[in-house]
Parts: C-alpha cells; structure tokens; sequence
C-alpha cells in the first residue's frame, strides 16, 4: 500500500498566534499553535508545514522560542517558513529540530540561497514553496512576499529553477484558492509535477479527503496539503482542530492508488 | 543512559526530546572524550555520506567508536545517513563507511521507479520486521516510519537484514548484526511506532 503524506499547513501572524487565511487575504483567528501542534501530535499526523506569514513583510527573523516549544512536544516531520533570509538561521532552525526549511520570498530575491542550503544541509532539507495566481487570462505566476508581490515567473519555471539550484521538494500553493474548499488547481499542479523530478506538495483548496485522490493521481503530486479542512468545521467554519483517522485515510486515499 | 553522538551531521535534539518522553536519559558526546564510558550509543545523521566521514574522522571519533562497537560490543544504533555510514561505502560519496556490516549504501535505482515515485523518497511506509529481532519487541501491528533518502543499503546477503520496506521496489531498511543496529527511517519523527522501537533499543537491545 502506497502512502501519501496529508500536511496540515498551519500559519502563524504578526503576534504568534495561529490564523487561516482565505486566498491569501482575509484571516480568521485559529488559536494558540502549541496548542494545535500538541492535538496534531496526539492525533499522529503525517507532517507539517508551520509558515510565519507576516515574518518577510515585517523583516523579521523566525520566533525561535515559539519554534523551539513546538518542535519539543511534536515527534513528526515539521518544516518551517516564514522570515528566513541565510544558512545560519537555517542551522538555528534545525539545530531546534526542524526538519525542513521552506523558502518563498527569499528563493527567489537571495541568488544562491537555495543552492547553498541544499549543499549545507541536503536538497531533502531544503522546500520551495511557490504561492501560484492567475491573471483573468488564467496566466499562473509566482507571487512573493505573501502574495503581495508578483514576480512574474510560471510556476514551472520556478519549479525547475528551484530544483536545478538543489531543492528537494517544492510546494504549489494556490493563491486563488486558498481557503476556498473548491479543490485543488489541478492543472496548475499537474504543470509543475510534470516538470520536475522532486516531490511536489498540492496546497490550496482541499475540502475534504476525497479532494486529495486527484490531486495525487491525476496531477502527479507526491504529497498533499491543506489548511481549512484541518482547523474548520462546518458550514460556520467553527474552529476544530481535526485530522482523518488512520483508517479513513486507507480507505479513502491510499488503497485507491 | 543513551549516548548520542554529534558530529555536527545529525537532528540530535529529536532524537534528545523523544527519548526523554519516554523517560531515556540521554547525553551528547561532542569529542572522541566523550565517548570512552558510553553504554548505549545512537549515531544520527542527515546529510552527505562524505561529510558525515569526515566530520567523524576530524573529531577523532573513529577508533574510539571500532573499539567500543567492536571489542567492548557496545550496543549502537545508526539512524538515516547514521545506518548508512555502519556499511562499507556509498554511491554518494567517495570515502569509506565504518564497514561494520557487510553491506553498501546505494541510489535509488531511478529506472525501476514510475514517474509518479519520486527520489528523494520522502514519507511514511509500513516496515516488516523479521520476527526475531528484540527491536521489533512491543509491535502488534506492522509499524510506518517516516523516511526521507535518496539512497538505501544493499546488503551482500539477507542474514543481516532487519527490516524492509517498498517505494516502488523493496529496499532493506534496517540492518543488524549483533550489537549494531541501523534503520534507514527517522523513528525520533515517527510518532509512537519511532517510541516503541527507541524503547526496545534502549531496553533490549
């Protein structure tokens, strides 16, 4: 049985607190993130993806106390982003326990970042994430600085560039839909995981366990994550920390493939 | 008491939290001086063959570690790139291993895995476990580990196999023989099924 890596993508504010945006913009307050990594914990989630959303935007360093509590009590694979800007905060990071470090803004502004995180720490280190939108010609670019700001490149470009300069994995993350449960941008995926030879994570628009199949088998993704389906529940978005049971994730995703 | 060996190449705060959530001490040994009156050791490691040779040979680890593995029969365990340096070498790099097993470290074949298997392999597997192993101790249910790599051992034959597990081919994901241990998977990342297997080390082993 082939397993697939379900991701819950939490994202930290400006404060340290734990908040899901809706594409890229509009943010609702989630709680206390050692609080939520503590219920994923128990709840023995695949991994996760921990991203400082306002860290680049304010020239800040990555919380290393906040981090550091987190990483203690949480005995799954975490990769971070958000703020980080050299190898030696990279080295701060994993010296922490982080397990991956997630590059955005600065993989694409830093000539050589990337490429010289993957020599010092291994390309399986080192995650690109690409935040992807769509112009009304339905043209995909890559935005930095949290989707303020756009960089005018396709995401397969992006991807392979990334991939060329040492990156073990990249993640497509859909601005449009972030937030959305209207699926994942398939064709956007399918576009970057035909392009390169690395794991490529789905991010952006998953509503429930059925939307990862697709994504996985039709698309070509390696892994999937999601961030609303996680915190929200029902059609009021009540916050709930959530995740599919072991059992679920067989019967719905993994003995499918 | 579990010594873990830091050569600059290893996640060793992990490996630290999960053993003291299971009520393990554990120490940090920095110099070849730390590591005289080890009990129990635990090489891990992330990274490139070469550099974690390098690092072990520059910290004058190495005979110090022969002596302790292989004439006071100290127990060790490799995890990740730390079970790949017990085996003799490494497509990845030029140097040789510690040569304790008779194995070597090898690519992932790339032409026996479909598109859609990538390298690095990078997730969770359900791992076999021969039954005889004390490491397998406190399992009901086949475990999943949480694996990132690019490379795998082959062993020269199955005597020394531990465990298996599959992407896209079967690889040989541990390997023991007598007081050295190795596991290709991160088990400090790998929730309960990672504590129950550091149990059984720091226990039964």
């Amino acid at each position: 049985m082939r397993r697939i890596r379900v991701i819950p993508t939490l994202l930290l504010n400006a404060d340290g607190g734990l908040v899901k945006t809706t594409k890229f913009a509009k943010r609702t307050y989630i709680g206390d993130p050692i609080n939520a990594v503590k219920i994923y914990n128990e709840k023995e989630v695949n991994e996760l993806l921990l991203l400082d959303i306002d860290a680049t935007r304010e020239g800040r360093e990555p919380r290393y106390d906040l981090i550091e509590d987190i990483v203690s009590e949480a005995f799954m694979p975490i990769g971070y982003g958000g703020g980080i800007t050299s190898v030696d905060q990279m080295a701060r990071l994993f010296q922490l326990g982080m397990e991956k470090v997630v590059l955005s803004t600065a993989a694409q502004e830093i000539p050589g970042l990337v490429r010289s995180a993957s020599e010092r720490f291994g390309a399986q280190s080192v995650v690109v994430c690409l935040d992807a939108k769509r112009s009304w010609v339905r043209k995909c670019s890559v935005y930095t600085h949290c989707g303020m700001k756009n960089t005018g490149l396709s995401p397969v470009a992006a991807a392979q560039v990334a991939v060329e300069q040492g990156a073990g994995e990249i993640v497509v993350y859909s601005m449009e839909r972030d937030g959305t449960y209207s699926g994942y941008d398939l064709e956007l995926l399918r576009s970057v995981s035909a392009a390169v030879r690395v794991p490529v994570i789905a991010c952006g628009g998953a509503r429930n366990v059925d939307d990862f199949y697709p994504a996985i088998a039709q698309a070509g993704g390696s892994a999937v994550a999601a961030g609303s389906m996680f915190v929200f529940q029902g059609a009021q978005r009540g916050v709930l920390i959530s995740y599919p049971s072991e059992t679920e994730l067989q019967e719905r995703l993994f003995q499918k493939l | 008491m579990i010594t873990i060996i830091d050569y600059d190449a290893g996640n060793l705060k992990s490996v630290q939290n999960m053993l003291r959530s299971i009520g393990v001490d554990s120490k940090i040994a920095s110099t070849a001086g730390d590591l005289q009156n080890a009990a129990k050791l635990i090489l891990p490691g992330v990274g490139h063959f070469d550099f974690g040779m390098k690092n072990l040979t520059e910290r004058g680890m190495i005979d110090v570690l022969n002596e302790k593995v292989l004439e006071q029969k100290t127990p060790i365990l490799g995890i990740c790139l730390g079970a790949q340096l017990l085996t003799r070498g490494s497509d990845e790099g030029k140097l040789p291993g510690l040569g304790w097993v008779a194995a070597d470290t090898c690519c992932f074949d790339v032409a026996r895995l479909d598109d859609s298997l990538r390298v690095p392999h990078m997730g969770w597997a359900d791992t076999q476990f021969k039954s005889a192993s004390p490491l397998f101790d406190g399992f009901d249910e086949t475990p999943r580990f949480y694996y990132v790599h690019s490379y795998h051992i082959v062993c020269d034959d199955d005597s020394v196999e531990l465990c298996h597990a599959t992407h896209g081919y079967r690889f040989v994901a541990g390997v023991v023989h007598g007081n050295i241990a190795g596991v290709q998977f991160h088990p400090e990342k790998s929730h309960s099924f990672g504590k129950k297997l550091l149990a059984s080390f720091a226990q039964v082993f």
